[in-house]
């Protein structure tokens, strides 16, 4: 059976939408099922998703999606040989969804650069902190309301 | 705290038996250290010698990659894929041609799809040249060092050949290649190999029994099959674990199902295991670019050009002025730089889907359509659009899984270009392999990582 089939029959209220641009098989999830989703990835036999191969966000504010950002994970099965992509439309004022460190480890450095790069904060993370910039860098440099020609003094420790 | 007072703590121990205080040390190692090649900090916290904890720092290359190339054309990204892994450009570009591919749903011709081949894994040789090289120079070989950068500089001296650059290459264009190979191109790489060949064994002769090479890698810097997994390790990392994952073998892109070739695994994931799967892996890479050497689809195509009537289109200019006295006889002459991406070579290179691919070089400067072709992919806001849609693709890097997620919205930029570093997840689990072991053996450990920072930090 399809991957996204599986998934839709096992979630039925929980899957907002799924499609297959190119082959990519993609499911957009609510924020609130994350956790049981991914668990249920993880570990049914049929799916056997058991490699977090990517983890990264997309803000929609030029495209005027409602809501404007989306957490997108990137699944793949070593045994099975199949991918998936999940989605989790998140809101702008409620920038929070659930860490799946408990589940991947490789989650951890992800989703601190989410939070580096987009501001988006993770539940229960262990260390949500700042990863490829600096401590005291102002603002989330990916969000498309950040100006690319921006620039911020390099700060050293502050005096 | 300093170095002293864990000495004294240990030099002078009580000698009623009564417990001292000791005390940990904390140590910088990095940014700018002559073993941590790129810039990268590892904040480690040592008893004695022992690492107690360990905690990485990167960023220091951070390029806003990701950004930039939100602000440009889905052409003018090319440049910066060359400088994601700077040890394996080609694979690089040849990943985000793909992913742009993938959006568009182009199919590329038969020969650029082996030219590809070809250089994605003359890249992934010189990638783990690079690696092996470093590593057992910080290890103190310093000939193998020597010897492999000299093999290395005949690889890229090919490259040069082929791409008018050693490092920057951008090669990779969307709907196939730049430029067609030499016509003596097999030779030259023949010969190169012959030479990368003799340099392997001589290091394997150097190495791999060399005691004291051996007992600085093996058993060190151990990671579990299953940790490795579970931190989204892959490349030559996961596999010397004894994982045969590679994305060539299980998606197979660019038509490497057709090629014969193995995946070398390890069984204990340390660092000599990981050592020994690189060795390996460029043996197996030259196999693949010998085979497609073999398969290569041959010059048929140009038999085109040679006498025939040259197809209306291109002499509409002139010919409107009824100039058409001598007409075929003229050829345009292109700058040296130019070479191999003129007309004779571009129908076998070239997917030739006018909304993606640029025209041959005497098209863009000998006729208006070719121009106007050119004006449209090359300018901002014209043509060049892909469909709204969001694709990812992965190939084999030298480190990886190396994955390109694109986001389009529709118009002819990116709305958002993702790199999967495959270098990030392993930096990640690094301090797994470096607690509990030396002070020394970081070097080893680190090296055998092969971090490059351009794709960490991007």
């Amino acid at each position: 059976m399809p991957v996204l089939e599986i998934l839709t029959k096992q979630f039925p209220e929980k899957i907002i939408e799924t499609h297959d641009f190119r082959g990519d098989e993609t499911a957009l999830i609510q924020k609130d099922a994350l956790l049981l989703i991914m668990k249920f990835l993880k570990t049914d036999i049929r799916l056997d998703f058991n490699m977090l191969m990517d983890l990264t966000a997309v803000d929609y504010l030029w495209m005027g999606k409602k809501p404007r950002f989306e957490v997108v994970y990137h699944l793949y099965s070593l045994a099975l040989k199949h991918r998936l992509r999940i989605k989790v439309p998140i809101e702008q004022k409620d920038a929070l969804v659930d860490s799946i460190v408990s589940l991947w480890p490789a989650a951890n450095w992800y989703e601190r650069e989410v939070w580096d790069m987009f501001g988006i904060r993770f539940q229960n993370h262990p260390d949500l902190k700042r990863i490829l910039l600096y401590e005291g860098f102002d603002g989330h440099p990916l969000r498309k309301d950040y100006p690319i020609n921006k620039r911020q003094p390099l700060i050293g420790p502050k005096n | 705290m300093s170095t002293l007072q864990v000495e004294k703590s240990e030099i002078f121990a009580d000698p009623s038996g009564k417990e001292l205080k000791r005390e940990s040390m904390m140590l910088n190692m990095g940014p700018s250290h002559p073993a941590m090649h790129g810039i990268i900090r590892l904040i480690l916290e040592l008893d004695g010698e022992r690492v107690l904890r360990s905690e990485v720092e990167i960023g220091y290359l951070h390029r806003a990659f990701e950004k930039m190339s939100e602000s440009m054309g889905y052409l003018q990204v090319f440049p910066y894929t060359d400088r994601l892994n700077y040890s394996s450009p080609l694979i690089n570009n040849a990943g985000y041609a793909m992913a742009v591919e993938k959006l568009f749903d182009i199919r590329i011709p038969e020969r650029a799809r082996y030219i590809r081949v070809l250089m994605c894994e003359l890249s992934r040789i010189c990638d783990h040249l690079t690696c092996i090289a470093a590593s057992a120079m910080e290890l103190g070989a310093f000939t193998v060092f020597l010897y492999m950068i000299k093999a290395r500089e005949n690889l890229w001296n090919a490259v040069e050949m082929i791409t008018g650059a050693r490092l920057t290459i951008s090669y990779m264009r969307v709907g196939g290649v730049k430029a067609d190979l030499p016509e003596d191109f097999e030779k030259v790489i023949r010969t190169c190999f012959k030479e990368t060949r003799h340099v392997l064994k001589e290091c394997h002769g150097l190495l791999t029994r060399n005691r004291i090479f051996v007992d600085r890698v093996k058993g060190v810097g151990v990671i579990s099959k299953e940790d490795a997994l579970a931190y989204g390790i892959t490349g030559p990392f996961l596999r010397s674990t004894g994982v045969d994952y590679d994305v060539r073998k299980d998606a197979p892109y660019l038509g490497y199902d057709e090629f014969d070739f193995e995946v070398p695994v390890g069984t204990t994931g340390d660092n000599y295991d990981r050592y020994l799967v690189r060795m390996e892996e460029m043996e197996q890479s030259m196999r693949i670019v010998e085979q497609a050497f073999q398969a290569m689809p041959g010059g048929a195509l140009a038999v085109n050009l040679e006498g025939k009537e040259i197809p209306a289109a291109e002499m509409v200019d002139e010919a409107k002025m009824g100039m058409v006295e001598g007409f075929q006889h003229q050829f345009v002459t292109l700058d040296p730089t130019l070479e191999g991406s003129t007309k004779f070579y571009f129908d076998r290179i070239q997917a030739g889907n006018k909304s993606a691919s640029l025209p041959a070089k005497e098209n863009t400067y000998g006729n208006i359509e070719g121009l106007m072709q050119h004006f449209k992919i090359i300018m901002d806001g014209h043509g060049y659009e892909p469909p709204k849609g969001e694709v990812y693709q992965a190939v084999e890097g030298g480190n990886g899984e190396l994955g390109f997620y694109l986001v389009s919205d529709g118009t002819g930029r990116p709305y958002r270009v993702r790199v999967r570093p495959p270098c990030f997840p392993i930096m990640a689990a690094l301090p797994l392999m470096l607690e509990g072991g030396m002070l020394a053996d970081i070097i080893a450990t680190f090296g055998s990582v092969n971090m490059i920072g351009g794709e960490l930090d991007r």
